[in-house]
């Protein structure tokens, strides 16, 4: 029992202070990728014909899909200018999948707060379930630790749960297989009305690495209506808190991000 | 065996012309004799031929002389199993079936391992309706079957699980999966392409370094080339700061699954202190970018090492702090004990690798029996234990997060000088390599066979899981099926890897 006290008091209180404070991120963090247009060169393909995914594209000015990103390195080592990086921005969920499709320059529009009626119903209490579809258990990891001391998800009334039955909405990560295409649906069926649906990292919400592969459905929205994307590969998880805080309306400063 | 048998290393490729084509009798035989003198069965695959017909290939592998050695021969639409006479090949046949349509003759349970289209198979509707077949069922008074999935109960992957009950007792479990498969194998013919890194890091994502490790290691054998010395101790530092962050989660989730929560929690966050070590090296926490063939994209300056060194002992003497109060615990220790048990003869008649093979007393683990890249110059000591239980498997992961701070703390300061990377391409045409590397849950294995162009004509992956989820469904034998989230957490396998 002393051992016990002993040791808690060595391990101390480690719940981060965010959002009250910014988080801490590492050095090399991949945020949200920025293009510099001024050295960007005409004719240069560089970072489209890199992209594992087909993120970026040209037609005039350069677009980045982060619904498609993986956020690897591979763009910022291939430009000779040096005209792509990726900045510390963390914020990067959108309530839209347009949204996540910027166009040089652009800043990007972080979600919004649930609609009023839902907000009511769960803004205070929200209940999820987690189904990993095809997920590598990148994602899965990272929204797991949301429950650890470090973020401590509970103190802002969101809570995973064993049963959709039990739930207020799912959060899909993986491209949807088609293996897992009907426990899917039949997990969405399971959760009572009203209900949102959050679609986590690259693979949900646009197939991820596996995309066009005929075994995945290339993401969650191909199959449901989903209320919140939340791009990465995994994203971090405090950018899946930033999300989910936004979606709940416990977040609303800074509604738009530029891309610097 | 070992004189007549071929033998190449590691990471290294040799010429196709080179693997002998042999009749399916001496084939058969010499891959059974070989497993019976102890050696190890790496790989069992099935490659399409030109002539339609499907060419099958073993690779064994020489704990004692770190010699691996390929086989091949020619089949068609059936051959004779292996499994009656060779237990290990039991998954792997299973897998030749589904995937070529191929029948291994005599094999006791040829079902589908994961409900997909065979290869060959130009008609989509080919693919079985996932989870409708046969289960292994158990007949009598007071027999029941518990069904499992594939939804579960907590932030985890899908898979089914299928146990025949006597009471509390569970008599048999059978384990299908399948919901995860991403149809990666046949992606990567052709390559290697822009995205192929990108899938060999997420085929199973909290092994990425893992995976990446053998996928780089293979694609240098095949273009006669070794990363710089710098970059394999860089990928060493990678690999096992990727070992200790899993195994500091599973102490912790043990801990969570016997109620014991002190544990649990700090694991749960000291787990997050490794991963953030991975993210300041690379900028992923799990490792992703980092390996690329040829080398590494990212350094680790003097300054980072000094800071990652200092940091690595606060949190590994967290580690040891949040640990030790649960050895201390009679509570803990009476869950763990004689749970869930395996031998090492189920061990070794499965092939199981990684902890759960070290905690049966079986001395496995590619990092002293074929090792490569900086394992090759700093020995990890093997970490075993001879019980087989839950005990011996978080006792072995436990052994082996000293064992791995130890090395990291060596590593951080004694860098090599150079650089960090170097071309690789082209790779050679008509040329088979093998590449092994010890993640964290054990022995990973890459096939890469290129055809004459020096593009990837086969690539065959086989994570740790695809060969000890069977390990799982043995140690289930006579237990209490409320042990089973116990049980399933001290091996902790991987869906998405063995589904692929």
């Amino acid at each position: 029992m002393t051992s016990l006290l002993i040791t808690r008091f060595r391990q101390g209180k480690r719940t981060l202070p965010f959002p009250a404070t910014e988080p801490i991120l590492p050095d090399q963090f991949r945020g949200l990728p920025v293009i510099d247009e001024a050295r960007c060169q005409a004719g240069c393909k560089a970072c489209v014909e890199i992209c594992p995914t087909d993120a970026i594209t040209n037609n005039g000015a350069l677009t980045i899909d982060l619904g498609r990103c993986l956020f690897c390195p591979e763009c910022s080592n291939s430009c000779p200018e040096g005209a792509i990086r990726f900045s510390r921005q963390y914020r990067l969920a959108t309530s839209d999948r347009a949204d996540l499709v910027l166009e040089n320059g652009q800043s990007l529009k972080l979600a919004r707060r649930m609609a009023d009626d839902l907000h009511r119903i769960l803004g205070r209490s929200l209940k999820l379930r987690q189904v990993s579809a095809g997920g590598c258990n990148g994602c899965e990891a990272d929204v797991n630790v949301l429950n650890t001391v470090v973020f401590d998800l509970g103190r802002f009334g969101v809570q995973f749960v064993a049963s959709p039955r039990h739930a207020d909405g799912l959060l899909i990560t993986g491209p949807v297989t088609q293996n897992m295409k009907l426990a899917l649906q039949k997990t969405y069926e399971a959760v009572p009305d009203p209900k949102i649906v959050i679609a986590v990292g690259a693979c949900a919400i646009a197939g991820g690495p596996f995309r066009d592969h005929p075994e995945v459905l290339n993401g969650a929205e191909k199959v449901l209506p989903i209320d919140l994307f939340v791009p990465g590969c995994p994203p971090h998880p405090i950018t899946i808190l930033d999300g989910l805080l936004r979606l709940l309306g416990k977040r609303q400063e800074n509604t738009e991000v530029l891309q610097r | 065996m070992r004189r007549s048998l071929s033998s190449f290393r590691n990471g290294e490729s040799l010429p196709l012309a080179n693997v002998p084509d042999l009749p399916q009798g001496e084939f058969r035989a010499k891959t059974i004799a070989a497993v019976h003198e102890g050696w190890w069965l790496a790989a069992l695959f099935g490659t399409p031929m030109e002539n339609g017909r499907l060419q099958l290939i073993s690779v064994l592998a020489d704990p004692l002389t770190s010699g691996l050695a390929a086989i091949s021969t020619e089949v068609g639409e059936v051959y004779p199993c292996l499994t009656v006479e060779c237990s290990q090949a039991h998954w792997f046949e299973r897998e030749i079936a589904e995937q070529w349509k191929v029948e291994p003759q005599g094999h006791p349970w040829c079902k589908p391992i994961r409900f997909h289209t065979p290869y060959r198979s130009p008609i989509a509707a080919d693919a079985p309706p996932l989870g409708v077949t046969e289960f292994f069922a158990v007949r009598g008074s007071e027999v029941h079957e518990v069904a499992v999935g594939p939804v579960h109960a907590g932030i985890i992957e899908p898979g089914h699980f299928r146990f025949q009950c006597h009471g509390e007792r569970v008599f048999h479990l059978e384990i299908a999966l399948g919901y995860q498969h991403r149809g990666i194998e046949p992606a990567l013919v052709g390559g290697p392409g822009k995205r192929t890194i990108h899938e060999i890091e997420t085929l199973a994502g909290d092994t990425s370094i893992g995976h990446a490790t053998a996928y780089c290691e293979a694609v240098e054998g095949l273009g006669g080339v070794a990363a710089p010395a710098r970059a394999q101790v860089l990928r060493g530092i990678m690999l096992e700061l990727e070992r200790l962050a899993n195994h500091i989660g599973d102490l912790g989730a043990l801990a969570g699954d016997v109620g014991y929560l002190p544990t649990a929690a700090y694991c749960g966050r000291i787990r997050g202190d490794f991963l953030n070590l991975t993210a300041a090296i690379c900028g992923s926490r799990f490792g992703r970018g980092m390996l690329r063939p040829g080398g590494v994209l990212f350094d680790i300056n003097a300054k980072l090492a000094a800071e990652l060194t200092r940091r690595l002992a606060t949190a590994l003497n967290d580690v040891e702090n949040a640990v030790q109060l649960m050895w201390d615990t009679p509570s803990v220790q009476a869950r763990f004990q004689d749970t869930g048990p395996l031998t090492a003869q189920t061990c070794d008649a499965l092939g199981l690798v990684g902890p759960a093979a070290r905690a049966c007393g079986v001395e496995r683990d590619i990092r002293q029996d074929f090792p490569s890249g900086v394992f090759r110059f700093a020995q990890i000591p093997l970490s075993r234990w001879d019980t087989g239980d839950v005990f011996a498997r978080a006792w072995v992961r436990w052994l082996e997060i000293q064992r791995s701070g130890v090395f990291l703390r060596e590593q951080l300061a004694s860098l090599p000088e150079g650089p960090i990377s170097r071309a690789v391409w082209p790779l050679l045409p008509a040329h088979l390599t093998v590449s092994l590397s010890e993640g964290w849950r054990g022995a990973v294995c890459h096939v890469a066979i290129t055809d004459q162009s020096g593009r990837f004509a086969r690539y065959k992956i086989i994570d740790p899981s695809f060969r000890n989820w069977s390990g799982l469904a043995m140690a289930m034998r006579d237990q209490q099926i409320s042990d089973f989230p116990l049980c399933n957490k001290s091996f902790n396998l991987s869906y998405c890897g063995h589904d692929l």
